[in-house]
């Protein structure tokens, strides 16, 4: 049944096709579907090397990717936070402290000593 | 690299005022010209001393304790060695040695070691289980002891003591202070003072030794452990830990060594300047004997010594004379604040007293003979301390008799922050004063305390906080220092942006009234339609989704948004635990609460809940809400957790939503000889009529069988208690950090009248509240307060009833539970997995270990390699 939503918010969840892929170890790893990625709001990885990643994309379709660990609890949570903006930098809030962290360059907004790792990442 | 000609200062002692000194070596460039070394003995930088005990009572990291910004010293070009004590001074040749060896030649040398805890030459002072308390490292050992012991004892009631039994009383200790003197805090408070103290003290079940003293420590003779203590009075108090706070010793070791003066009972002496004897040697904070002849224990001279010595470095005049010993405490969570002249020793001076001995306040204020305001005692009410003191050296507007009856007694006082005169000190930590805040708004001429640059107008508290330094260190003046802004700025015809956050210029009854108005169902909808500028098209943040979510979902059935929480766009904009439908714990592992509705439940249901929690090797425990909580679920078993309990009959108990939390009972009329309704049929019949309701803040509810009020309904957002006519309706009573007593809303109701004053009451609280605001700040802040709302809601002033009555209608008929909703949806599912790339994998940093037969998170070191070094 399509409802009003469907109809009132074009934006909400487009289908997106193709599948998500990060940069790491030298080599392009794929990761998930593309549709797995809600727009502002994160995925968690497990890399080959036992760390994690938290991937995000945001409302105009672009992807991030930076480490999952929260650096100030220990908690492989940052997957679990909320998007938000400052201007147009995008950055996750961290949902137990709740310090954010930029998602292109992973610097936490909160605490300028501290930032967590990028990766590079595509949908193709 | 330093060249030749750059001159050297070296600071011994990196502790709150040594850092407030660098601070303001900063603020006037000496940093910037100056080579400047600190040595540093304990093995962290300088932390806040002052909030210690939040540790245990708060949960607050010994990282949050820093208080040092972060990028401070790389910023200064600041060298700081940490965890390298000094240990010589040579001052014919001007080096300080520390103890790895290092050798620093100095132009000037500032002291700054603060002080050491004093123990009591009693036999057994060494045993085991033997602890001061001053450092974190103090905190920690005392805290591992504590883990084997099951009660402890402090020597010492002084402010210290109280502190350290604070923090006995927060490791779950059965907890004793012995106090010589024969009251509590005998140097801050007076008898009637030390009265009061004591009996909200014991009232805490801590137990109060005073008049004795400590003869000798006992220990066992086997283990070297502690066994208790034994009293002058003769009496034996067995104990697993003793907590020496029997006063404190300036360290003035460096300074005697390299020949420089003490004074007869301890520290450095030192002029108005904070110089000592040699011109090129400074000593400030507790090690320092000040010009006055006094050594201080607080921080807020040490601050006033830190701006002078370094005012003086810098060429600038300054001087500290001596400070003011007010002091606004929380100790054990009992309010103490006592300022001025407390003890009434100026010649002529009267008392003017309030003491009510059942509720432990006690409020006096000496004031001299022509009607100025001297000093004060406060216990157990301090909410006016902060303009009280300002007020000190005045003829205050209002008569001391109104000034000294606690906040909601009696005459109202018209005293407001507007009535303080500008050199009043409003933050005396920092010693910031009216006109300082008041120009640092102003932007204008701002001159005076904390040396603003005059070119910036604050428009805000945290941006006066930055430039004056007002409430940053003990915060007891925050209050004031937030009504002085706002003042300020509306005076200077600023308007006050009261909007949600940088993506919202409304408020959130604003949004909310839109978003009924004009029926938008969806939050991009919103963002991008009444949205500010810049902000329209963009992400939003952390602030906004939640509270948009939030005023979807408690309108969801009425504006066509999805009953369900986590359906389409809406899922993104949850809060990480409404995402989860469950409450993420620290180590990233998630809590599980069913509802009980009434806190009463079968016994089929509860072997159900031992089951589950057996076979998942969860942590059970009964929570404050008549529930049951299960700890250390891992994002991947929600779903079979769920699974269970939904097959069994439970639903989502909200227990991580804004949203209605539980309804309590008492055993009521069914069992109890004195009840006089049914209680827990009411309160399951409101929780189900309630249950998944989205609100600005948490609800929470009971109802008590009978006056007597075994459910606490009057601690509730809205409470019940029966009468034998009906109910009585109590709202916006809150328990939490800032109890409130629940008001009385209605008498008698029948069960109908009861139902539909609730149903009005809630969705006009979800109407017009703030983001985050229960219902206890929402009715004294909104215009007209209780009476405003007794009109709409019971006289239906406004004509909205109807409307109102129809909103809770529309929520009752829509409502699903969500888990239900949730195990039946693969795309919902989908989500509750660690790892997108692994599903099958759980989170390898989850990780727990036993502890009293059931488990709890394995706590997570933070090495420094899981960070990114910036
Ligand atoms: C589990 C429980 C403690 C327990 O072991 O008993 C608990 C646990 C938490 N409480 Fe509570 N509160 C619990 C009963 C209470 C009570 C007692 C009651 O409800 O009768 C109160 C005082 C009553 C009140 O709220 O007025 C209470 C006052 C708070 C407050 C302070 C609220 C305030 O208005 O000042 C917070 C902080 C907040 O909400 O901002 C809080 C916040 C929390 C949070 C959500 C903190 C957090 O963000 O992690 C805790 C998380 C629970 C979890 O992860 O599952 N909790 N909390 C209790 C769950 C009750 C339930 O079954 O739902
Ligand atoms: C539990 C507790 C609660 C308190 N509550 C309050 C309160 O509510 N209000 C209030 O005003 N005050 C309070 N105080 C007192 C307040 O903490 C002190 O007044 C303040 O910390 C003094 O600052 P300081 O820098 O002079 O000394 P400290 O903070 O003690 O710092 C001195 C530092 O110098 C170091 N040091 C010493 N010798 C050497 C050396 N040779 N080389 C290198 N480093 C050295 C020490 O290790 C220490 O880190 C409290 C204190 C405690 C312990
Ligand atoms: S509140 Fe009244 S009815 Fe309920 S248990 Fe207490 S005494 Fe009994
Ligand atoms: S009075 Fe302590 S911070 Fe202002």
């Amino acid at each position: 049944m399509t409802t009003m939503t469907d109809l009132l918010s074009p934006a909400a969840a487009p289908s997106v096709p193709g599948t998500v892929e990060l940069h790491v170890g030298g080599r392009w790893l794929a990761v998930c579907a593309a549709e797995a990625l809600l727009p502002g709001r994160g995925v968690a990885a497990l890399l080959p090397d036992g760390r994690q990643a938290a991937l995000f994309r945001d409302r105009a379709g672009r992807t991030y990717a930076i480490g999952n660990v929260d650096p100030f609890t220990g908690a492989g949570v940052l997957s679990h936070g909320l998007v938000g903006a400052v201007g147009d930098r995008p950055y996750v809030a961290s949902p137990l402290l709740k310090q954010r962290f930029d998602l292109v360059d992973g610097r936490c907004l909160d605490d300028e000593a501290v930032a967590v790792a990028t990766y590079p990442v595509r949908v193709r | 690299m330093a060249d030749t000609t750059e001159k050297t200062l070296v600071l011994v002692g990196h502790g709150m005022v040594g850092q407030r000194f660098l601070e303001a070596l900063a603020d006037r460039g000496v940093t910037a010209r100056t080579r400047v070394v600190v040595l540093c003995e304990e093995p962290r930088p300088a932390y806040d001393r002052v909030h210690l005990t939040s540790y245990f009572s708060e949960g607050v990291s010994p990282r949050e304790l820093s208080v040092v910004e972060d990028g401070f010293m790389a910023r200064h070009g600041i060298e700081l060695h940490v965890g390298d004590p000094a240990v010589r001074v040579d001052r014919d040749r001007r080096t300080v040695t520390a103890r790895s060896g290092l050798t620093v030649g100095y132009d000037t040398l500032v002291l700054a070691t603060g002080s050491y805890p004093f123990v009591p030459p009693v036999p057994g002072k060494d045993a085991a289980g033997c602890f001061v308390y001053r450092t974190i490292e103090d905190l920690l050992a005392i805290e591992a002891y504590a883990a084997g012991v099951g009660s402890g004892a402090v020597v010492g009631g002084g402010l210290l003591g109280l502190e350290a039994a604070g923090a006995l009383k927060g490791l779950g200790l059965d907890t004793h202070v012995v106090e010589f003197a024969p009251r509590l805090m005998p140097v801050q408070v007076d008898t009637g003072g030390g009265d009061a103290l004591r009996r909200r003290v014991e009232a805490l079940g801590v137990r109060v030794h005073t008049g004795v003293g400590t003869q000798q420590i006992t220990v066992d003779g086997g283990t070297g452990r502690v066994t208790g203590m034994a009293l002058s009075d003769g009496s034996h108090l067995p104990v697993g830990m003793v907590v020496f706070s029997a006063g404190v010793r300036p360290r003035d070791e460096l300074a005697r060594g390299c020949g420089l003066l003490v004074g007869e009972r301890g520290g450095i002496v030192v002029d108005e300047q904070c110089r000592t004897a040699d011109p090129s040697v400074f000593a400030i904070g507790e090690c320092a004997l000040a010009a006055d002849g006094r050594v201080y224990g607080l921080v807020a001279p040490g601050y006033e010594m830190a701006e002078t010595a370094a005012r003086t470095v810098a060429g600038e005049a300054g001087a500290f004379t001596g400070a003011d010993l007010s002091t606004k405490l929380k100790l054990l969570g009992v309010d103490v604040a006592s300022f001025g002249d407390a003890h009434g020793t100026a010649e002529g001076c009267l008392d003017v007293c309030y003491s009510d001995a059942r509720s432990g306040i006690y409020r006096k204020l000496v004031v001299g003979a022509d009607g100025t305001l001297l000093g004060g005692v406060l216990v157990g009410d301090v909410e006016s301390y902060g303009l009280l003191r300002p007020l000190t050296g005045s003829v205050p507007p209002v008569a001391p008799e109104h000034l000294v009856l606690p906040a909601g007694a009696g005459a109202p006082v018209a005293l407001g922050p507007s009535a303080l005169p500008d050199e009043a000190v409003v933050c005396s930590c920092n010693n910031v004063t009216k006109g300082a805040i008041r120009a640092a708004v102003g932007g204008a001429g701002a001159g005076g305390a904390g040396g603003g640059a005059g070119e910036h107008s604050c428009t805000s508290v945290a941006e006066v906080k930055k430039c004056t330094k007002a409430g940053t260190s003990c915060g007891s003046c925050v209050k004031v220092l937030g009504q002085l802004v706002d003042a300020e700025l509306e005076a200077a015809g600023v308007e006050v942006d009261k909007g949600l956050c940088p993506h919202f210029a409304q408020t959130r009854a604003e949004l909310y009234e839109i978003v009924l108005a004009l029926r938008i169902p969806s939050y991009r909808q919103l963002l991008d339609g009444h949205g500010r500028e810049g902000a329209r098209g963009g992400e939003g943040c952390e602030v906004c989704k939640p509270a948009v979510a939030s005023i979807l979902a408690s309108l969801a059935p009425v504006v066509g948004a999805s009953v369900h929480v986590l359906e389409g766009e809406q899922a993104a904009l949850q809060d990480t635990n409404d995402h989860f439908l469950a409450n993420m714990q620290k180590n990233g592992s998630y809590s599980v609460v069913p509802r009980i509705p009434g806190g009463e439940i079968t016994p089929e249901k509860l072997i159900v809940i031992g089951e589950v929690a057996r076979d998942f090797g969860l942590y059970t425990k009964i929570t404050g809400g008549q529930r049951i909580d299960l700890f250390g679920a891992r994002v991947e078993q929600l779903p079979l957790i769920w699974a269970r309990l939904v097959d069994a009959g439970f639903e989502s108990g909200h227990a991580y939503g804004k949203a209605l939390r539980t309804v309590k009972s008492c055993v009521g009329q069914t069992w109890c000889r004195y009840g006089v309704q049914d209680s827990v049929r009411m309160a399951i019949d409101l929780e189900l009529r309630y249950r998944g309701l989205r609100s600005p803040h948490k609800l929470k509810s009971a109802v008590s069988g009978c006056a007597r009020e075994c459910a606490e309904a009057q601690s509730k957002d809205f409470g019940v208690i029966a009468t034998a006519n009906g109910w009585n309706l109590y709202v916006g009573g809150n328990g939490g950090a800032t109890p409130r007593h629940a008001d009385l809303l209605a008498k008698d109701l029948s069960d109908a009248e009861l139902v539909r004053l609730v149903d009005r009451f809630l969705m006009f609280y979800i109407r017009t509240a703030d983001r985050l605001e229960r219902t206890s700040v929402w009715l004294e802040r909104i215009p007209g307060g209780l009476e405003h709302v007794r009109d709409v809601v019971v006289h239906d002033s406004l004509g909205i009833c109807e409307e109102l009555e129809a909103l809770m209608a529309a929520h009752v008929a829509g409502y699903r539970d969500e888990w239900a909703g949730t195990l039946d949806d693969p795309e919902r599912l989908s989500r509750f997995v660690s790892f997108v790339n692994a599903p099958g994998t759980p989170d390898p940093t989850v990780r727990f270990v036993p502890e009293r037969g059931q488990i709890k998170p394995e706590p997570i070191l933070l090495s420094l390699t899981e960070r990114v070094t910036v």
